[in-house]
């Protein structure tokens, strides 16, 4: 990648996968329809549980982020599964580097999971109207680095599991360990927000984030060759 | 001939090594001042279910070390693509699962009747908890996938990116939830108990012989079960062929 | 000029050789025809060609003026085969323009256009491809196949769906190749192409 017109040629592919994968959402509505309707009934249902009950800032942070999670294992896969079961796989092996397919899916993946997070979030606030978010940049923050976490670590997951017999029932077996030490940092930066924390004080979490971020995109770089191509 | 009969002595070796620690482990007197080779210290707080340390630690530094072990294998077998380093690492895997399990139960009995419960959530339970996910999620994976070089190859990138990750625990757990364990920085009670002061001479001998038998089992039963995949395949091929 | 070179090449699935030892070059100007009966891996072979299989042993090399290229070496090929699907949800003129977006290269509507027109699409190019028959996704994966203009043509069952006329077509296309650097081609029906200048037979391997 030290050949700047590689580098370019590069950048020029990664868009295009992105692209691709978006025009065939907005066509398709595949993933986005599926996570938007999960979000929803998942609130619904969660409304109905508490019954009335306001609980405490925590479980509201851990819940939200049960939310995200499970709605991104709802959604996240589609990218590499819809490839697979189409039998495009081969097409876009004949098309584009294995680089070039990995950060432009990724690209897809942190785009969907941040209008649905976002989505979950007004939702959220909505019903539940004990739930405060008192330091909005520590808030805003968590949320952005959480999302492209969890995209992160889904898309090469996805890609393993599209390869696989069973996918939709192995994604969240594989990925929930792997996603614990981003949901467990979150869950505690989200806390942190509701008790009006200052910004500073999210640093820690927020260093840990973008290292997991880092570790985890690093490693999908090294490995995916080996994912994308039997 | 002669390596059979090494290997018999071997196992001969192991088996009166295993048996001297489980009778020493068991048998020798806690004492609250040892003065004499023999007699294990009293640690308030732990006193009896101290006699945990020699089998259940032992176990859960195995699950871990299994882990890594499959990984390394993993990568061989990324790198030269010979299907004998996947035997192994689904090997090392079985067995750091077992031990996993292992350490897992003895821990949670220990917990009732140290701590009151089962479970706790304690960094070092959360942290086999993971590791258990880990194992699980390893084997779902591969019996969902039918071709075997495709299952190597998948297995291995899914283990090594677990052994990336698994590292991140280490800094966000202690900041989570509080330390019971025995050896937490922050137990009240008896402090870091392997890593120093806790033992004696006499603690200390037994604990790493009792680590010194169960690597010894851990090879024996790893070669074994590899000897024994390697004889399946092969015959799985043969009757492939007519 | 082109040349591939393959030496030693084998593959195994679930540990059973399905080819091995299989060596042999190809410049420019010059045809390869892959034979065997079904399940001698002639899909195999030539996926491994087309750099989307890696082989378990062995190696494939593409040369250009006599240097060796490492990367981006799908942008050398073009490949036709029954069991590639193009997307259903984008037109053929869309389909085509992804191709040339995807490798980074100029998206070029014209030719996209010329080349729909070659394999009687002309009519159809803003169609989304879900509602186009067997035949005519068949005559479109050669027009996809060679918009980026590749050295190397790599064609499996290429007549397969294809009618007179879309035969005719590919007969064309093949000749055309021929003359601009290497064309591959697996078949079981010898008439496909009866001129070649390397043969690779795997029935009865290993």
């Amino acid at each position: 990648m030290e050949d700047p017109r590689k580098m370019k040629s590069f950048l020029v592919s990664t868009k295009a996968v992105f692209l691709k994968d978006w025009r065939s959402e907005l066509r398709t509505r595949y993933a986005l329809s599926a996570l938007v309707m999960f979000v929803l009934t998942t609130i619904a249902i969660i409304v109905f549980a508490f019954g009335g009950e306001s609980p405490s800032q925590e479980v509201l942070a851990g819940v939200l982020w049960v939310i995200i999670f499970f709605s991104g294992m709802s959604g996240l896969a589609r990218t590499f599964v819809a490839e697979e079961e189409r039998g495009t796989s081969l097409t876009l092996q004949l098309l584009s580097t294995p680089t070039a397919v990995l950060f432009g899916k990724l690209a897809f993946n942190v785009v969907l999971i941040i209008i649905v997070n976002t989505l979950a979030v007004l939702l959220f606030l909505f019903f539940f109207s004990t739930f405060r978010v008192s330091s909005v940049g520590l808030f805003v923050t968590t949320l952005a680095l959480g999302s492209i976490g969890l995209a992160s670590a889904s898309t090469i997951i996805a890609a393993i599991i599209a390869r696989a017999n069973t996918k939709g029932s192995l994604f969240p077996v594989l990925s929930l360990p792997l996603l614990l030490p981003l949901l467990m940092t979150v869950i505690h930066a989200t806390s942190l927000s509701s008790e009006g924390a200052f910004f500073s004080e999210g640093l820690d979490d927020f260093r840990i984030l973008v290292s997991y971020i880092g570790a985890v995109t690093g490693v999908s770089y090294i490995l995916f060759d080996y994912v994308w191509k039997d | 001939m002669s390596g059979k009969i090494k290997n018999r002595r071997l196992k001969q070796v192991l088996g009166l090594w295993t048996t001297a620690v489980i009778i020493l482990a068991l048998g020798l007197p806690m004492v609250a001042h040892p003065s004499h080779w023999g007699e294990l210290p009293l640690i308030p707080g732990l006193e009896q279910r101290a006699r945990i340390i020699f089998f259940h630690v032992p176990t859960a530094w195995l699950s871990v070390i299994a882990f890594l072990t499959s990984m390394w294998f993993g990568i061989r077998y990324l790198r030269k693509k010979s299907p004998d380093d996947d035997i192994k690492s689904v090997t090392h895997a079985g067995l750091g699962l077992l031990f996993c399990i292992l350490a897992t139960v003895t821990g949670s009995i220990w917990a009732k009747f140290n701590w009151g419960s089962f479970w706790n959530w304690d960094p070092r339970e959360t942290s086999i908890f993971v590791l258990l996910l880990i194992y699980g999620a390893y084997f779902a994976l591969r019996s969902a996938i039918d071709v075997e070089e495709k299952r190597a190859t998948l297995s291995a990138v899914y283990s090594i990116i677990a052994g990336v990750i698994a590292p991140f625990f280490i800094f966000i757990l202690p900041r989570i939830t509080a330390g019971l364990h025995p050896g937490s920085a922050d137990d009240v009670n008896s402090g870091p108990v392997v890593s120093s002061g806790g033992m004696n001479a006499s603690m200390r001998v037994i604990f790493y012989s009792s680590v010194a038998a169960f690597i010894g089992m851990y090879l024996w039963m790893s070669n074994l079960r590899i000897r024994a995949t390697r004889l399946v395949q092969a015959q799985e091929l043969e009757s492939r062929k007519q | 000029m082109i040349d591939l070179e393959v030496t030693a090449l084998a593959k195994t699935f679930n540990r059973r050789s399905i080819f091995r030892d299989i060596s042999v070059k190809v410049q420019s100007a010059q045809t390869l025809r892959v034979i065997g009966q079904n399940g001698a891996g002639k899909s195999t072979f030539v996926k491994i060609l087309a750099q989307v299989l890696t082989p378990t042993s062995g190696k494939v090399k593409i040369s250009r003026d006599g240097r060796v290229m490492k990367s981006h070496l799908h942008n050398l090929i073009g490949f036709v085969s029954p069991y590639m699907q193009l997307y259903d949800e984008f037109t053929a003129e869309e389909n085509l323009l992804l191709s040339l977006s995807l490798r980074a290269q100029t998206v070029d509507s014209t030719a996209a256009k010329n080349l729909l027109g070659r394999v009687s699409l002309g009519g159809r190019s803003n169609d989304q491809v879900r509602t186009f028959s067997s035949g005519m996704k068949q005559r479109l994966k050669y027009a996809f196949a060679l918009i980026h203009r590749p050295p190397i043509l790599i064609l499996d069952e290429p007549m397969s769906n294809l009618d007179t006329e879309g035969i005719g077509t590919v007969r064309q296309i093949m000749k055309e190749q021929q003359d601009r650097g290497i064309l591959v081609v697996a078949t079981n029906d010898h008439s496909d192409l009866e001129k070649f200048d390397h043969q690779v037979d795997l029935s009865g391997r290993p």
